[in-house]
């Protein structure tokens, strides 16, 4: 990056470090904590619609409907992450390109389950063998998410679930005096006032969501973490910028990278609760409107 | 105007074909120097990397390079995410089993034991890598395995005393041992351990192997193998006959 780190042997002290902080290696590193932040921004609403559309389900009068809800929950909350998503991947992975194999390669006679091999035409290679390698991490970053979404889905809808039975039935009752049908009570009075009873849940979803991310590299995405052991690791001369193992300053940064996290997330979630419990039935609804907020 | 449309067609068709040409995705694991490592721009490099290009370049392949964590190195081959393995992976009758193997690149090695005492109990914990030949045989000689995902991980657990020695490839010690200054040694005697390293491929894709094998055959007779060898692992590396004659087998 800079013109004095042409030959790094021949540099020392701060120039050296300043030289070493700017490796493509560490840019990649750098990158990384963008591709963390942006998965969490995806996947946190993805995952929260999952979980609003499993604990509507749930609670279906019709019965197919509801199993499938219930069924969801309980089924992904029951698999180990690391299970899921060392089988769920290859699993979603395998049926998309075998769906596209259906479609465009209707004449192929060899089998496409070969033993352990999976093989399916070129042309249904998803993504193609000769995109280029960021459409390729593009791609996993994708299956991370749809991933992601749909095991944290299911804790969510459980959370939901639980925040639609709290809500008083007094409150419902209320609008149904007006005349108001199941639907409208739904929209109108149970969904706006059970956020509050779900944020403590969603909350506790959300940090563990954060900390989750280094699932990552199971799935071929290059995280934070991957990126603190592979850097921290023991560099011998192979290497321009040689230097022992120094992993402990690197996920030393990681603690204060998530320590940060937390600490942002508290507060939002302390005023986002505040915000959500004004004019309700509860203790801290209360509490507000006493004091005449 | 028509020599200009007729340019655009001929052209569009030129890079139709140069697109047609498959892309050879190699994966490789990215944590194993001098074998294969990413340095310091981000990209793989090693021996490997300039064998691997080498290869492509003489069979005429296009050839991208990707990184796979070692634990699930022949799974993402078998389902399709890459075509090879070229990640210092050594031809043994299991691996054989399920996957495919062009000759070999690397002659038959050595494993040696790294400690950081002269007197370490080598029937103690021996720290190995997960999945690897060098795992197989320290579950064998009765001593307490300790695997790791990464080599580095296993080098490191003997630094910090988790692990009375460290049992790897001889040549990829050799680096760590020279550098570290006389706080690691190597214990024991050497072992000879499986079949050279090779390629690994689907077992479907016998086309492909048979164009590595004729670029590796090619470049052990012309003795440029040898000197790659050379450059990356040192003058006492193992080199292969130049007459084209093939003892690695």
């Amino acid at each position: 990056m800079f013109a004095f780190c042409e030959d790094p042997s021949s540099i020392d002290g701060l120039t050296w470090l300043a030289c070493y902080l700017t490796t493509g290696k560490h840019f990649d590193f750098y990158w990384s904590f963008i591709t963390v932040l942006t998965l969490l921004a995806i996947t946190a609403p993805v995952a929260l619609a999952f979980g609003f559309a499993g604990a509507v389900a749930a609670r279906s009068q019709f019965l197919p409907l509801r199993l499938l809800g219930q069924g969801y929950v309980a089924m992904v909350r029951g698999v180990p992450d690391i299970v899921f998503f060392l089988f769920f991947v290859i699993a979603l992975d395998q049926g998309i390109e075998w769906l596209v194999h259906q479609a465009r390669c209707p004449d192929w006679t060899e089998p496409i389950r070969n033993g352990l091999e999976f093989r399916v035409c070129p042309e249904a290679k998803v993504p193609s063998s000769r995109a280029p390698q960021t459409l390729h991490q593009l791609y996993g970053f994708g299956l991370a998410v749809v991933t992601f979404a749909i095991v944290f889905g299911a804790f969510a809808a459980n959370v939901l679930y639980g925040a639609m039975r709290a809500v008083p039935r007094a409150q419902i009752e209320t609008g149904e005096a007006y005349g108001m049908t199941s639907g409208q009570t739904f929209r109108r009075i149970l969904v706006p006032q059970m956020w509050v009873y779900a944020l403590p849940g969603l909350s506790n979803l959300w940090m563990i969501l954060i900390k989750a991310t280094p699932l990552l590299f199971l799935l071929g995405v290059q995280d934070i973490v991957y990126w603190a052991r592979e850097l921290g690791g023991t560099k011998t001369s192979a290497y321009a910028y040689p230097h022992p193992d120094w992993r402990v300053w690197y996920f030393l940064g990681l603690l204060v990278f998530y320590l940060l996290m937390t600490a942002v997330s508290e507060r939002v979630m302390a005023r986002l609760s505040a915000r959500l419990s004004h004019g309700q039935a509860t203790l801290a609804g209360e509490t507000q409107r006493k004091a005449g907020r | 105007m028509r020599n200009l449309i007729l340019t655009t067609a001929a052209l569009a068709l030129a890079s139709t074909a140069a697109l047609a040409q498959d892309t050879v995705r190699m994966g490789t694991e990215g944590a194993y120097p001098p074998y294969n490592f990413i340095n310091d721009n981000g990209q793989v490099d090693g021996f490997e990397r300039e064998l691997g290009d080498e290869l492509c370049a003489r069979a005429e392949l296009t050839c991208e390079w990707v990184t796979n964590d070692w634990d699930s190195i022949i799974p993402n081959l078998q389902s399709g995410n890459y075509d090879t393995i070229i990640a210092g992976m050594s031809i043994t009758e299991e691996r054989d089993k399920v996957i495919d193997f062009t000759q070999d690149y690397y002659p038959p090695t050595a494993s040696a034991y790294v400690a950081a005492a002269e007197d370490a109990d080598l029937s103690g914990v021996i720290a190995a890598q997960t999945a690897t030949i060098q795992a197989g045989y320290v579950a064998e000689t009765g001593a307490t395995l300790l695997e790791f995902a990464t080599p580095d991980e296993t080098i490191a657990a003997v630094r910090n005393g988790e692990a009375d020695a460290v049992f790897a490839d001889y040549d990829y010690l050799a680096p760590l041992v020279e550098e570290s200054g006389g706080a690691l040694m190597f214990v024991g005697d050497r072992v000879p351990l499986g079949g050279g390293v090779g390629m690994g491929l689907r077992e479907s894709d016998t086309e492909l192997r048979d164009k590595f094998n004729a670029a590796i055959d090619a470049m052990k007779a012309d003795g440029s193998l040898n000197e790659l060898l050379v450059k990356w692992f040192g003058e006492e590396v193992q080199t292969y006959p130049v007459d084209g004659g093939d003892s690695g087998k």
